[in-house]
Formats: structure tokens, sequence, C-alpha cells
């Protein structure tokens, strides 16, 4: 019980030091925690995808497009239940800087495959009677301030023009992993107009969403398609939603290294901030370990005093980052919403911060108790004075 | 052959330290005894070898050579953790800046090494009370160290020394940060403890007027006792 007293009385024996060394680890929690926050949220789709969807491309690029005529054969391969298809429309919303995914799809196959798009029974049903009506996120139609009715024009950069839509949906997520800041239109209402403008481009899809009636069928239903277009002008290549996104997640790999990286140089600085403190701690305190030791205080007492005392400093640092981490992932999340939809803190980035604070603390300790430790009664006695 | 009377036999005590490539000798084949219920006081220039030989008594450090009997127990065989339980059994320590704990109230300065024993919390408060009534402190035990003059935190040490009722008391100039008249009153403490209490006491001291307080000086000069 006096431990106790004394650890926390000495981790505020220095009010402006441990203040200081409190908001230094805060503040690398922080930017721990949001860098986590980063790589969670790249890979917040992934976690999103669905195990029973998959994902026919062409098998040259992701850029090269599918004949719509594969849609019926598709639909023939056994255990699948639902086809549906797409385009990635690369459309700009007034600006460049107003950046949002947009997609050309078959809307009411779309729809019933993502079962995470919750929307209102009158809205969707709005949406599918209106050829040039569109879906948004919530999260898009909030920033845009958007309401049911209203007109927004697209300006085309893979398909020349200008293109209006009217907002008939607005779908929310299932759960935080949803992404609600996409767009989506009817796949007719674009081909329609380039079998009148560009018919070069018309009857052709970016990709097959496909559904299938078992997820322990996927591969073998991946196969069979792959199979049945081997000897196609186009051929495909079929993998599960995970899969796809992994791959394109694999693109900016480096750049998710970089920044793994980054966040335990965080760690390292937090680890050398504190172990400062400490060392300055300890030496300042020789003479009173010695006066612990000669009155039969072990080496193990003094080592727990020191760790406690480091621990108390660093958990506190760890807590307040933690508190902090909040309001900043909100603001992060208004600054670049249009990059991160889903910037949300996980709980495990929270018992990561956590974890990291004890592991510093413990570590940062250890030096300076092997030291209080092995200095001999007689020589520590004599720093005081 | 054992002399019970005997709390303290010091025999061919030889102690160096290491300066660079120079080996300094402290403690030349000293041997002695304390009896018990014994104020002996050691006098000697800085330098002398004194407060090292207190601290081979008190088991605080360790001599080259000889032995040291205290209490019946030969403390020079003892391994680091044994010496640290012994000292918590048997020795009290009062030293010349106090060397209290400056987060700690007074009472807890003198409860702190009574948590080293298996006492309840309410038995070690009694100690506590007890020792600090003894140096007549009990109306300031809720104060810090900082709130205490230095002859006040010397009896707060005294009461931290003699709380567990060790077997003998070692003070290192326990006077020597204080002013004539705390430092009577200290001296006058240490009487006190070792007459009622029948404490050995041994008290490292280059005051003249301190050591006239003991019943028996010894000198110590270049390692060696002086006739």
């Amino acid at each position: 019980m006096i431990l106790w007293k004394m650890i926390f009385k000495n981790a505020f024996r220095h009010k402006l030091r441990t203040a200081l060394t409190i908001l230094a680890v805060a503040i690398a929690v922080l930017a721990f925690g949001l860098l986590r926050t980063v790589i969670s949220t790249w890979y917040a789709s992934v976690e999103a995808s669905s195990a029973t969807r998959l994902i026919t491309r062409n098998a040259v690029s992701l850029i090269f497009p599918l004949p719509l005529s594969y849609y019926n054969k598709i639909r023939q391969v056994d255990h699948v239940e639902t086809v549906s298809y797409g385009s990635w429309f690369g459309g700009i919303y007034i600006t460049e800087e107003n950046f949002f995914a947009n997609f050309a799809v078959d809307a009411e196959t779309y729809l019933d495959l993502h079962p995470e798009f919750v929307i209102p029974g009158d809205q969707r049903e709005g949406f599918l009677r209106d050829r040039r009506g569109f879906i948004a996120g919530a999260q898009l139609a909030e920033r845009f301030g958007w309401e049911i009715g209203d007109i927004v024009t697209l300006q085309g950069t893979i398909y020349p023009g200008n293109w209006e839509f009217q907002l008939q949906a607005v779908y929310r997520g299932r759960d935080e992993s949803v992404d609600e800041s996409q767009f989506f239109f009817h796949w007719e209402y674009l081909n329609e107009t380039l079998e009148e403008t560009s018919p070069t481009m018309a009857d052709q899809v970016g990709f097959y969403l496909v559904g299938v009636t078992d997820p322990d069928l996927a591969a073998q239903v991946a196969e069979e398609i792959d199979a049945m277009f081997e000897n196609s002008p186009a051929v495909t290549i079929t993998e599960t939603e995970e899969s796809f996104l992994l791959g394109f997640i694999s693109m900016t790999e480096a750049i998710i290294q970089v920044i793994r990286l980054v966040s335990f140089v965080v760690i390292a600085i937090i680890l050398a901030v504190v172990a400062n403190t400490m060392a300055m701690t300890t030496r300042e305190r020789t003479g009173e370990y010695a006066v612990l030791k000669t009155l039969g205080y072990s080496g193990t007492q003094i080592t727990l005093l020191i760790m406690g005392e480091a621990l108390v400093i660093s958990l506190c640092g760890a807590l307040l980052g933690i508190v902090l981490t909040y309001p900043a992932a909100s603001g992060f999340r208004q600054a670049l919403k249009a990059f991160f939809p889903t910037f949300s803190v996980e709980p495990a980035t929270i018992l990561l911060d956590l974890g990291i604070g004890m592991l510093v603390g413990i570590v940062a300790s250890l030096v300076p108790a092997r030291q209080a430790v092995r200095i001999r009664i007689a020589e520590g006695l004599r720093r005081i004075g | 052959m054992e002399n019970r009377a005997n709390i303290v036999e010091v025999r061919n005590i030889c102690k160096s330290y290491q300066r660079g490539e120079h080996t300094i000798t402290v403690l030349n084949d000293i041997s002695f005894d304390i009896a018990r219920g014994e104020f002996l006081a050691i006098m000697g220039p800085s330098g002398s070898g004194k407060s090292t030989l207190l601290n081979l008594i008190a088991g605080i450090d360790r001599a080259d050579s000889g032995s040291i009997m205290v209490n019946n127990e030969d403390i020079t065989g003892l391994s680091e953790t044994d010496l640290a339980g012994w000292r918590a059994d048997n020795v009290g320590f009062i030293f010349q800046f106090y060397n209290l704990i400056p987060v700690l109230t007074a009472m807890e300065n003198v409860d702190l090494p009574l948590h080293l024993t298996g006492l309840s919390k309410k038995g070690r408060q009694e100690h506590v009370e007890a020792a600090l009534g003894m140096v007549n402190l009990i109306d300031r035990m809720d104060h810090y160290p900082s709130q205490l003059s230095g002859g006040e935190q010397q009896r707060v040490a005294i009461a931290r020394a003699i709380v567990t009722d060790p077997a003998i008391l070692v003070a290192d100039e326990p006077t020597g940060d204080l002013d004539r008249r705390s430092a009577q009153d200290i001296l006058g403490l240490m009487e006190r403890m070792n007459t009622e209490l029948g404490k050995t006491i041994v008290m490292v001291t280059h005051d003249p007027h301190a050591a006239q307080s003991a019943h028996l000086t010894r000198h110590l000069e270049k390692g060696e006792f002086s006739v």
C-alpha cells in the first residue's frame, strides 16, 4: 500500500516534467492511433466484403471491359444465384476536388447483392423506377447537402459529356464498415446514351458481380466461369470480393507499409521520452532508493517502485491520447471524407494504444531500475546532502 | 568462543577501495567488540574510515576480509537478499541528513520499515504512534518532512530507526546538520534510547561534544584504532 502511494506521489513530484512527458506520450499515442486507423480504414472495404460474392473481370486488366453477352452465360453456371454488373463511371462533380466513387450498375440485381445497403422501401422503388435516378450514400448526400429529388450533374471523363441524374434514394450502411460515400445510377441509362453517342462503347460492362448460393462453392464457381470464357476474345478472371479488394489494396501496399513503419517509429519516440524521464528521475532519487534498501526493501520492490512510476506516467499519457483520438478521428473524417469515408477508431486500436502504454512504461523503466538496484547502498547514500 | 555479552564482534576486518590504478586501504585489520547496551562513539578525521566501519557493522557494505558477528549472526557470509532481511530485523539507522522520504508524512516514514514485517495495519499504527510518542512528535505525525525543522526531521528518523525494535542503532553524524540546540535534543533522545530502552548505539561523529554523550569513545585514524 505504501509503495502504491509512493508510486503515485513520485509520478507527480515534478509536475511540469511529468505533465510534459504525459503530453508527449499522449501526442505520440494519438499519432499512433490515427495511423493505425488509416491502415484499418484501408482494409475496411475488405472486412465489409461478402463471402458469397464473386467478381468477374477482364483477365488483362480491370480497365478493359467485358461483353454484356456474358451475363446470361454466367447466370447458367451451377450454384449461381444472382448476377449483376456495372462499370466505373469516373464522373466529376463540379471540380476534381469533390472526388467520390460513382458506378453505373444493373440497379435491382446490384442492390439485391448488397443487403448491407439499408434503403427505405419507397426510395428504393423510386430509384428502380427512374432510369435517370441515382442512389447516394448518406455520407455523400450529407457532404454536398443533396436532398431527395435534387438534380446532380456529373461531368464524364471516360464517357464524355454532362450527365444529369436525380437523387431518388439514400442508403445507410448496416454497420460502420460500409462505405456510405458511393454514387450508383442505372447502367441502362449509360448504355442507352452510349448507343446513340459512342456505339462502340455500348453493351460492355466493367465487371460482373456474381452471388453464389454457398460460400464454400465460391472457388468452384469461379473456376467454372473462367473456364467458360477461356477461349473467348475477353478472357475473364473471377475471384471472391475479398481477393479482388485485397488485390486492389496491394497496389498501395508500399504506402501502407510506410504508414505502419511510421507508427512503430512513433512508439520508439514515446519509449525514448519516457525512458529519458525515468532516467532523470531515478538519478535524482538514488539516495532515496538507497535509504529504502538500507531499511530492508529488496531489489524487486525498488524495481516495482520505478516501474510503477513509469507505468503511471505512460498510461496517463496513453489514456489522454486515447481520449484525444476520438475527436481527432472525427475531424480527420470530416476533412478527408472523400478518401476515408469510414474513418472510425476500432476497439482493437484502443487496446493496442493501452498495450503500448504499458509496454513503454515497463521497457522504459528497465535500465533505470537496474541501475538503481545495482548501485551500492553506501554509494547511494553519499548522493544525499 | 562466543561472548554473549557482546552484541558486535569485529575480527580482522580489512576494507579497501579501488580508485583508478590505486588501491586505498580504508580499514586495516580492525578487531574490536561492542557490549550489549553500549553507547559507543567512533571519532576520527575525515577519511579515517569511521563511516565505512559503521556501514560494515550495519550490513550495508561488505568487508574484503575478516568477520563481523552482530547479535550472534555472522553477517559477512549473508547474500544481498538475506542481508536486506537481516538489516530490517536487526538494525535501526540514523543518518546525518535524516534521509526521510519527502513524499511521505512523518507517520508514513516511520511506518516504512514496518511494511516489511508481518504486522497488521492496526499493529503497525500502534508501533508508529508509540515511536512518535517517544520522540514527542505525535502532534506532527501528518506533516511532510518539508514542513518540519531539521531537529524534528531527525526525531522522525530516530522514531523510524526504533519502530521495529532493532537490536542495534547505528548513527552516522546524527547531529552534523543541526544547530547546537537541536543537536543537544537529539543527543538527549539517543541517550534515552540507550538508557530507557537498552538499545546498543554505535555513533560516528567528528564532534567531541556529541561524543561526550556516549559511554565509550574510540578514535580511528588511517584505518586503525589509536590507543
